[in-house]
């Protein structure tokens, strides 16, 4: 073992090289490495928000409110689908029990109507399965059911969606550090460093921002309003400010979909906080229709199905920019303003989660995080050294290397560091060293049996070995497990630990052991004390 | 230089001689820890059992009382309040809330604006709000990543060596698991996220502290192997004793360092585990070792098939 070939030295000098060179800028604030020159390793370790200070939101999609917009919106494309011509005409579209359901005045044109809807039921992924089924019953009903692909389908792209509209949202210039993932099937993982109080992000998120302009139903009885009925084709809708209820018509003169621009503005007039909204042409040109043609009536701004305001049109407003008002302060307008230009978010999304803590608290716990980390570190050291004298040093520097190799690898894969991966340090400092000691009292052994030196040594290593692999693949185990079926905290420490493990048996191993082999080169030594 | 030698050289303790007593001890002790638990019960914190933590630092002193009526007030629930010395740093616990799941979101909302709006120059230090939804799942997760753990190692263990030695390890695992709840039922430590990754640290040092033992073992039966057991196992406990006891040492020195010098919010995580590595070096010297002999372990244990007819028609066995 002493004989070693040239490039194992240098491989091992080099990956260490590598990992001291990649645990450096840690040590350096971010604002100074952001000036190193490109060829220097800039990576650094970040920190877990429980160290670093910010807020971390676990939001979870209302899936049933996601298959319910599914539901009408698909009513909506079938109504509109039998409209065309040659007009298929149908009795009222049902839309109960989660499937949409009608009959048919012609029972002669239930061919014609099933093969123009199958144009509606797109296939999913490479399977092709129908996201609809179509079906027939008692000669002129036609049934349309989501198939199970289908509205997983559906779930999957909404969720995209949401998370995109999510991050622009919590970050409209897309230059802070927010992680926004998607997680599971209907969840996003929200983090914000720096952000301790998440109650704006959470109003932020909370509104689905769904703009609508419809006119003012004023054929609307307003008693019958009062108990929320309304004229056919109508529907009722409270005020957001809850003075009582209004009824609008169903039908859209334009919606967010259209708005290409959304800004908070002050209102000429009364100074108040407004939302001065642009739409894009085809919005535009609707918008312009619409006003020209409702002069003198009044219509309804609606946001999530609560109506802002309901002003008059008092001239045809062609120019396609439009004004919301509605007791706005500066601030919940230009959240309106920053939701709008966001876009809608697909499905609704509660706080499930929520976790706070402020820079204070976490500036307080890295410092002494790393006070008892580097206090552990050291005590570890000087018993080693008191322990095996020279093979002790040894150790100790293979402890330092390792202690940067996982700075390094924690750098390079981006994994942060958290409070629980302190302890996580810590533990495999112990564990490190452990690979040492297993090695230096085999020697111990072997010397006490009366092998010569380098003899002991060299059995020392080979012996040791076999525990020190089953050792690190049981704890290897534990820690995948750990990583795979654990959450937050419990992730932090077993990323720490799995690293850990790695690098501690490349160093404390292979490293320790290349020391060993340039002393007995140099000095051939004849006896050893350890 | 003298070098430190905290076990001395050829050691010679009957370790296996107090095998019975141990069992006892460890029966006695494991049983008292589970009535424990199931007793007191433990501390289970948000992430388990869902709710509130807000933990807050007022800029003067503020009465618990004063603060408790302000709490009530929002009509939230039943509000735990905790004073941290001083008089100005409270932590506020509140109840899993009924209604939707976002719900817990919301009142720590509530709660912050409270304290903001009432007392100038106030700070949250730390919110957390789980709803009931997620505690459950986080319960769940955790402690399916214990005891997967626990099987998965035990069954890695059975591959590499022996059924016996695979059972032996599980029960060790069992044993340090049940002690360590009994420390928290005990003292009344908040159980939280942060404690399955102590459990788990525990779960793989204690671990590693008898596949060491085992690996001595499995080296000793295949060198001597007219030997036997019981002074076998002696003799495999003597000979990992230094290691054990320098290995064990210098963890928890650095253990110690951290419980003493390290932030207060993984005190409960760092005693955890400081304590389960005691636990585990006590369990792999005197659980893991004499079960193999309850669990009949062989001298013939590692031989080849072929090896081993001889043995079992009653010859000397004394090949090789």
């Amino acid at each position: 073992m002493f004989d070693l070939p040239r490039w194992k030295i240098w491989g091992i000098f080099l990956a260490i090289a590598l990992g001291i060179a990649f645990a450096i800028p840690s040590f350096f604030p971010k604002s100074q490495v952001a000036t190193w020159p490109s060829f220097v390793p800039r990576t650094q370790i970040a920190l877990g928000l429980d160290l670093a200070g910010g807020s971390q939101l676990l939001l979870e999609a209302d899936l049933a409110d996601a298959e319910k917009q599914r539901l009408a919106a698909m009513e909506d494309s079938v109504s509109q689908e039998l409209r065309r011509a040659p007009r298929i005409q149908a009795g009222d579209i049902s839309t109960s029990g989660g499937r949409i359901n009608f009959i048919l005045r012609d029972p002669t044109q239930l061919d014609a109507a099933v093969e123009r809807l199958r144009t509606l039921t797109a296939g999913v992924g490479l399977t092709g399965t129908r996201t609809w089924n179509v079906s027939t019953a008692d000669g002129n009903r036609v049934i349309m059911t989501p198939t199970p692909e289908g509205a997983q389908q559906a779930v999957k792209d909404a969720m995209t969606v949401a998370r995109d509209v999510v991050r622009r949202r919590i970050d409209p210039s897309g230059t802070r550090e927010v992680t926004v993932i998607n997680q599971g099937a209907n969840r996003i993982l929200v983090q914000v460093p720096g952000v301790d109080d998440p109650e704006a992000l959470k109003r932020l998120i909370g509104q689905t921002a769904r703009l609508e302009f419809k006119l003012v139903d004023q054929r609307a009885d307003q008693n019958q309003v009062a108990q929320g009925r309304a004229p056919a084709g109508s529907q009722v809708l409270p005020m957001i400010d809850g003075s009582g209820a209004i009824a609008v018509q169903r039908r859209a003169m334009v919606s967010g979909e259209n708005v290409s621009q959304a800004t908070q503005a002050f209102d000429q007039q009364t100074g108040a906080p407004v939302v001065t909204i642009r739409f894009d042409t085809a919005g535009a040109r609707r918008f312009a229709r619409a006003t020209t043609e409702n002069v003198n009536k009044p219509f309804a701004i609606i946001l999530d199905n609560k109506v802002l305001s309901a002003p008059n049109i008092n001239e045809p407003i062609i120019g396609g920019t439009a004004q919301i008002s509605g007791n706005f302060t500066v601030e919940t307008a230009s959240e309106l303003a920053v939701a709008l230009s966001s876009g809608k978010l697909p499905v609704k999304l509660d706080v499930i989660e929520e976790r706070t803590v402020s820079a204070e608290l976490g500036r307080d716990s890295i410092e002494k995080g790393l006070i008892a980390s580097a206090a552990a570190v050291l005590a570890v050291m000087i018993f080693m050294i008191v322990t095996y004298g020279r093979f002790g040093v040894y150790a100790n520097i293979a402890l330092l290397v390792n202690a940067f190799m996982i700075l390094a690898i924690m750098g390079i894969f981006g994994s942060a560091l958290t409070l629980p991966g302190i302890a996580g340090f810590v533990l495999t400092i112990g564990a490190a060293v452990d690979a040492n000691v297993l090695i230096n009292e085999r020697i111990r052994e072997e010397q006490k049996r009366g092998r010569k030196l380098l003899d002991a040594i060299d059995t020392g290593y080979k012996e040791a070995s076999t525990a020190i692999f089953d050792a690190n693949i049981t704890n290897t185990i534990a820690a995948a497990l750990m990583w795979y079926f654990g959450s937050g905290p419990v992730r932090g420490f077993a990323i720490v630990l799995l690293i850990g493990i790695i690098t501690s048996v490349f160093t404390a191993v292979n490293f320790t052991r290349l020391l060993v082999a340039l002393w007995v080169r140099a000095k051939r030594p004849r006896e050893l004390h350890i | 230089m003298k070098l430190l030698k905290l076990v001395p050289d050829n050691t010679n303790i009957d370790f296996m001689k107090v095998r019975n007593i141990a069992l006892i001890l460890s029966i006695l002790v494991t049983v008292a820890s589970l009535a424990l638990v199931g007793i007191r019960g433990l501390n289970l914190g948000v992430d388990f059992i869902g709710g509130q933590v807000v933990r807050t630092t007022f800029a003067q002193p503020v009465g618990i009382e004063d603060l408790r009526s302000r709490v009530d007030a929002l009509d939230v629930g039943e509000a735990s309040i905790q004073e941290f010395g001083d008089g100005k740093t409270y932590q506020i616990r509140l109840p899993r809330p009924d209604g939707p799941e976002s719900q817990a979101a919301a009142i720590t909302g509530k709660v912050r604006t409270m304290l903001q709006t009432n007392y100038p120059g106030v700070t949250v230090g730390a919110a957390e709000a789980v709803s009931g939804k997620v505690s459950d799942e986080l319960a769940r997760d955790g402690f399916l990543a214990i005891t997967l753990a626990m099987l998965g190692v035990a069954i890695y263990i059975w591959f590499r060596f022996e059924w016996q030695f695979g059972v032996g390890a599980l029960v060790t695992l069992g044993h340090d698991v049940a002690l360590i709840l009994g420390f928290f039922a005990l003292t009344q430590l908040q159980v939280d996220l942060n404690i399955v990754a102590a459990f788990l640290a525990v779960v793989g040092y204690s671990l590693n502290d008898t596949v060491v033992i085992y690996d001595r073992i499995r080296e000793n039966l295949r060198k001597y192997r007219k030997m036997q057991i019981v002074p076998m196992l002696n003799l495999s406990l003597n000979e990992t004793l230094s290691r054990t006891i320098v290995t064990s040492g210098s963890i928890m020195l650095a253990l110690a360092t951290l419980l003493i010098f390290g932030p207060d919010v993984i005190f409960g995580l760092t005693a955890a585990i400081l304590l389960g590595t005691f636990i585990g070096t006590y369990s792999s010297i005197y659980i893991s070792a004499p079960i193999l002999v309850w669990l009949g372990i062989k001298p013939d244990s590692f031989l080849k098939v072929e090896d081993k007819a001889p043995n079992l028609a009653g010859s000397d066995g004394a090949v090789v």
